[in-house]
């Protein structure tokens, strides 16, 4: 891990010329990253506990609409666009950012942010109409357990918006700082991660429920 | 504000105090006006002597605020033992019923009050004693024990415990506001529904676990970043001390396990709150993945709490036998192997659920396989022991009651995963005795040696043997008399959980056992006179050269208390027993050389937040909308806020640190 | 029975360990079963030394069942617990013998600081819980096999097998809040609160709840199994020997769980017969509306008696259709919106749940 700071005296002393302290100043690796890895792996089983509990709850439709009959693959497919252009346009941005070019990055950071506003905006529409048809989230298991899994992934994405909001005014107010940099990075490790759980919400519950 | 005031009064009540009205405080209780009678007092009069000795700007200066490792670990640690103290008064009120209410006898407890007694208890027990218990030790030990000055993320960390306290306020909360959960500890559905649980029980129970299970998951990736990022140059995993594996390896598994609670909870949440179809009986819904979601949790959890304490005993194990710990590797490998396994068995809970005789057998299975792993840890702990000189100080002490024990616990562990003999044991006395047998034996045992093991590194003097050892030996005679009877009463079919019994024969081991929660009642009482008797006689205590045991691990090699850097040089590591090597190889603390040490700044965000949280849970449980809406605002605002604080580091200067060193040596 | 004296009075009666060989000559066929189960001539020894410790208490029912399966749970406790005794007990009495004398103030033990690794010693250390674990994994696999709650019984008493013209008594139990409801189907005939069956004839529960989680069990006859609204689960089991027994639930189900209690007859077939005549004297019928009320929450219900029952009354408490409405899963599984509602044809199939039995 830390091996830049060992001072070993090379074994040429025997045993009693082993050194048991560093005598420079010595800074651990920074965690930041790793930590948020851990965290998102944690935000991933909850994801898991949701998409086992439609896997459970999925048929149960209780008398209800199915969900071949409410869900809306066209909606869902430019939806899922939207998304997975944010991803990439989030990594333009971190490709700025290593360049250190602030302006084209926060362009491209703004641009990811409407692609994601626009996948929420889709997403509560289609939410609005559910309800409207009266296939709301008390109907049934089934449509409970989907607005739990799709509702939790919207609910992430949102807080990604209102995080890429906080990081924009803090890269204009201190520019890109080491700080800034870090938490640029834990974003797209958060962004790309929602989409990877997209592309598992698209294929699990939309094109198998209307496969089906 | 407009749309408010042309509401009329009534609807302007409910926005904002919800369902909360008078009849919600529960002043027809006499046993809980005087315990909020004596709770008032007993609050008044500490918060009157902190207000007298003007200690409230040091108490918020030098600890609530501060990110220091070390004090949040000993908050955490004083938690434990406040809400032991509450945990314990609800047990020895189900003994006492117990032994009471027998024929026409009625016992002093209605069923409704009863039934929130023992959910309380477990819930208490569980979240609020043994977690913080574990947690606060592996803060306080941890980053000692691998040469590093903090954790990972210190204001997480600070935020984390205040994030507890809340949850454990929530639940204090509901003794006197509105009722507690009438459930069980873990509030299995159907009951726990809205149509069968429709009061604020549940509600409380649910919101004081969000909202501590937050602190517990981001306290979890703390600790796991710490002991991967922060370890001393040369200590490879292989030469971590045992106690830090096992904090690696239950941090891993709260981080594995803990979102699956909060997932659980959510979902009941929506069902009480939103009116989905989770887990109710209707429209689809199936109750019986939230027992198991919950056990997939919840099984992880119990060796979440037994790994730190199986890591304790082999600290003090090996140091108080002032020999190496036999058999480190397969000590570790055991230790991984146990945190995996504990994934593959939470079935064994509901054996009787009706599953097919092929998956019950696999989970007994499973099961049984953990008892190898285990029982290959006793047996490096009985040859540690081997070929020792051994010391027999309280801790010690407590180890050998804890092997002894322990065996017996995991016995009857294993019995009851023989599935057709669970059939007959489920649920029973037996059930109740058998993982009092492991959390007690273990768990608590093992908090108890920590406790008498590190206390002088946390504040610079032992704590008295006398008092520990009364304490030790009420404890475990209370344990063996309060529990031996219910493996009798759960071989003649006694059920847990009931306020009643019909059958008067019963009545002398439920006496008994009454007898044995007095005896732990002295036994904590002990402990308490022994807090007490050591700082009365702390200078005859005094830890002078910060190893009063002749330790072998980094935490001895600095003073006690230590610095707040911990270190003045980051140690350079060689061996498991880095300490013990040190000290053959003659090393002496350098007196020059000094650096500036870069440390972190303490903040009160982690103490506004879980204040926030604490009045979102309150508003949520009651139906208070306004405030609910307001609080959770005001959260984001202030964490929004925080991250607009870029001055979160100072330096120690390299004289002061000079300074520090030198007072130590004069010592 | 090693029972102590029933008429109330406080008394332990602890069985003294001198009087062991006593209690083998008194209770010949508990003693055999248990020796027959543990063929192992070196675990006889320990054995004996375990029945005290097992039995000493009294009314330790679970020790002492009258139901065929239910000795047969008692038969593996006694076989489990032999069988980790022969590990924990050693290991107890090491530790022990370890502390005391490799106590610091015995300068005579060898002290070997730097010891801390034996190959020899970490092999048996494995080994030894494994070969233990290896021994009781098999007899995990065989024994939850063969008693598994769903498995129609192959003998009413060891060397008895169940004569071919035998069928099985079915026993329909609804867990109420908070009281027990019993219908038999084949007497048309439901009881609440009171539970009778003949001896040496099989039984075949099935069991669903009305509204909680609750936990049927008879201790004397065997395990328990639980009881759950909206499905169903099977318990098949056996009386032996004539008598009372204490039946309750055994999973908290709220404010009235414990009065929850009924008493289960084990009867002769005459006795039996006459019980049903008796309780079928009480006329009544048990339809959707008595049950209605039934169904309300009470605590300590007296035993009643139907004299007759509505036809797929507890079908249509299986599938929560006594009250027509959303909750009701026949309809529910009906294609589209609204579907019929008549009774499933489906006979005997369990409630379409996860988790249920794969049967």
């Amino acid at each position: 891990m830390s091996d830049m700071t060992m001072t070993v005296n090379g074994g040429n002393g025997g045993e009693a010329a082993l050194s048991f302290h560093v005598t420079e100043d010595h800074h651990p690796e920074n965690a930041t990253l790793f930590g948020f890895w851990m965290y998102l792996m944690s935000d991933c089983l909850i994801f898991a506990c949701l998409f086992a509990t439609y896997g459970v709850l999925g048929r149960e439709y209780a008398g209800g609409p199915s969900a071949a009959q409410v869900l809306e693959l066209p909606i869902v497919a430019v939806n899922t666009t939207l998304l997975l252009l944010s991803s990439i346009t989030y990594g333009f941005s971190v490709l700025e950012m290593q360049q250190n070019r602030r302006g084209p990055m926060m362009a491209w950071l703004i641009v990811t942010w409407f692609l994601g506003a626009g996948f929420i905006a889709l997403e509560l529409t289609e939410f609005a109409h559910l309800v409207s048809i009266g296939a709301g989230p008390q109907r049934s298991a089934f449509l409970s357990s989907f607005f739990g899994l799709v509702g939790t992934h919207g609910l992430h994405v949102t807080c990604g918006l209102i995080w890429m909001i906080v990081l924009l005014v803090q890269v204009g107010k201190k520019g890109l700082t080491a700080a800034n940099k870090r938490r640029l990075m834990c974003l797209s490790m958060f962004w790309h991660f929602l989409d990877v759980v997209w592309v598992g919400v698209f294929s699990f519950v939309y094109l198998m429920g209307v496969l089906t | 504000m407009g749309a408010a005031m042309t509401l009329h009064s009534p609807d302007l009540a409910r926005l904002i105090f919800g369902r909360l009205s008078l009849e919600s405080i529960p002043y027809h209780e006499p046993i809980l006006i005087f315990t909020f009678i004596g709770v008032a007092i007993g609050g008044i009069a500490v918060l009157g002597l902190v207000t007298y000795y003007r200690k409230w700007g040091y108490l918020w200066r030098e600890w609530f605020t501060s990110v220091d490792h070390k004090k949040i670990g000993i908050m955490y640690i004083v938690l434990a033992l406040v809400m032991l103290l509450r945990g314990f008064a609800d047990a020895l009120m189900m003994r006492g019923q117990q032994a009471v209410a027998f024929g026409s006898h009625e016992g002093f407890l209605p069923a409704s009050h009863y039934d929130q007694i023992f959910t309380a208890h477990g819930t208490i027990m569980i979240f609020f004693v043994a977690m913080p218990f574990i947690t606060g030790l592996i803060n306080f030990v941890m980053p000692l024990q691998i040469g590093s000055r903090d954790v990972a993320f210190p204001f997480l960390n600070n935020f984390s415990f205040w994030m507890t306290v809340a949850g454990a306020l929530l639940v204090m909360t509901s003794l006197f506001i509105g009722v507690f959960a009438r459930t069980g500890w873990l509030a299995y559905p159907p009951l726990s529904e809205l149509p069968t649980s429709p009061d604020t029980g549940v509600d409380y129970w649910i919101w004081g676990l969000q909202v501590a299970g937050v602190g517990t998951t981001l306290s979890g990736i703390n600790m796991i970043a710490t002991i991967v990022k922060m370890r001393a140059p040369g200590m490879n995993m292989m030469k971590m001390p045992i106690f830090t594996w096992t904090a690696l390896l239950a941090n891993v598994l709260i981080v594995a396990a803990f979102p699956v609670l909060t997932a659980t909870l959510a979902l009941l949440t929506l069902d009480r709150y939103a009116g989905t179809h989770f887990f109710t009986n209707d429209l689809g819904g199936n109750y019986m993945m939230y027992v198991n979601l919950i056990w997939v949790w919840g099984h992880p959890e119990v060796y979440i709490l037994i790994l730190p304490a199986f890591g304790v005993f082999s600290e003090v194990t090996a140091t108080f036998s002032r020999k190496r710990l036999f058999g480190y590797a397969s000590m570790v490998y055991a230790t991984v192997v146990i945190a995996v396994l504990s994934y593959l068995v939470w079935l064994h809970h509901f054996f009787t659920m009706g599953s097919g005789a092929s998956v019950n057998s696999f989970f007994g299975i499973t099961t049984m396989i953990i008892s190898i792993p285990t029982g290959a840890k006793i047996f490096n702990w009985m040859f540690t022991m081997y070929r020792g000189r051994i010391v027999f100080d309280v801790a010690m002490m407590w180890v050998v009651a804890f092997i002894v024990t322990f065996a017996i616990g995991g016995m009857t562990g294993v019995l009851l995963a023989v599935p057709p003999a669970d059939f007959a044991l489920h649920n029973s006395l037996f059930l109740i005795a058998h993982f009092h047998n492991v959390i007690i034996g273990g768990v608590l045992f093992g908090m108890f040696a920590g406790v008498n093991y590190w206390f002088p590194k946390a504040f610079g003097f032992r704590l008295d043997p006398f008092w520990g050892k009364v304490s030790f030996w009420f404890w475990v005679a209370g344990f063996y008399f309060a529990f031996m009877p219910l493996y009798l009463l759960g071989l003649m079919g006694v059920t847990r959980r009931l306020r009643h019994f019909d059958d008067p024969s019963l009545q002398i081991w439920f006496e008994i056992a009454a007898f044995g929660a007095v005896l732990i009642l002295i036994g904590i009482a002990a402990m308490i006179v022994q807090f007490g008797v050591s700082i009365l006689h702390r200078d005859k205590l005094r830890d002078t050269d910060g190893d009063p045991w002749h330790g072998r691990t980094l935490e001895w090699s600095t003073s006690s208390p230590p610095p707040p850097y911990n270190f003045a040089f980051t140690p350079q590591v060689h061996d498991i027993d880095t300490w013990w090597q040190m000290k053959q190889h003659k090393w002496t603390r350098p007196t020059q050389g000094f650096l500036p040490i870069h440390m972190p700044k303490n903040t009160g965000t982690g103490v506004y937040l879980a204040a926030l949280s604490f009045v979102f849970g309150f508003a949520m449980v009651w139906y208070m909308w306004l405030i609910a809406i307001v609080s959770f605002v005001a959260l984001l605002a202030v964490a929004i806020h925080h991250t607009f604080n870029y001055d979160r580091d100072y330096y120690i200067p390299a004289d002061e640190v000079g300074r520090v060193e030198a007072a130590r040596a004069g010592a | 029975m090693p029972q102590c004296d029933a008429s109330g009075a406080r008394t332990i009666c602890v069985l003294p360990i001198d009087r062991r060989t006593l209690f083998a000559q008194q209770y010949p066929p508990l003693f055999h079963s248990v020796a027959s189960v543990v063929s192992m001539k070196t675990l006889r020894g320990l054995l004996l030394l375990a029945l005290p410790l097992a039995l000493s208490g009294c009314h330790t029912v679970l020790m002492s069942p009258s139901g065929d399966v239910a000795l047969q749970q008692r038969n593996l406790i006694i076989t489990s617990f032999v069988l980790m005794l022969l590990i924990v007990v050693p290991v107890i009495i090491a530790t022990l013998v370890f502390a005391w004398r490799y106590r610091e103030s015995n300068h005579k033990a060898h002290y070997d600081p730097e010891w801390d690794h034996s190959t020899i010693v970490e092999l048996m250390i494995w080994s030894a819980p494994l070969l233990i674990i290896i021994a009781l994994g098999a007899i995990t696999w065989v024994s939850t096999h063969k008693l598994d709650p769903y498995r129609p019984l192959d003998r009413i008493a060891a060397g008895k097998a169940v004569p071919a013209d035998t069928r099985p008594l079915d026993v329909d139990v609804v867990a109420l809040d908070w009281k027990w409801l019993f219908i038999y189907p084949e007497q048309n005939l439901a009881v609440v609160n009171e539970l009778a069956a003949p001896v040496d004839r099989p039984i075949r529960f099935h069991l669903t709840a009305s509204t909680v989680m609750n936990s049927f069990f008879i201790p004397a006859l065997a395990g328990q199994i639980y009881a759950m609204p909206g499905m169903q689960t099977t318990l098949q089991a056996v009386i032996n020997k004539p008598g009372d027994y204490q039946g309750m639930s055994a999973n908290y189900s709220g404010d009235g769980f414990s009065y929850m209690n009924f008493i289960f007859h084990g009867m002769s077939e005459d006795d039996f017969a006459k019980w049903v005549a008796q309780a079928k004297s009480h006329g009544g019928m048990l339809d959707q509306a008595t049950y209605t009320t039934l169904e309300a929450p009470s605590e300590k219900d007296p035993v009643h008696y139907y004299g007759s029952v509505e036809p797929g009354l507890y079908r249509s408490i299986v599938n929560r259709c006594v009250h027509p409405g959303p909750d009701c899963m026949d309809m529910l599984r009906m294609p589209g919106p609204g579907g019929g509602g008549e009774a499933s044809a489906s006979t005997d199939s369990h409630a379409a749940m996860p988790m249920a039995h794969p049967q």
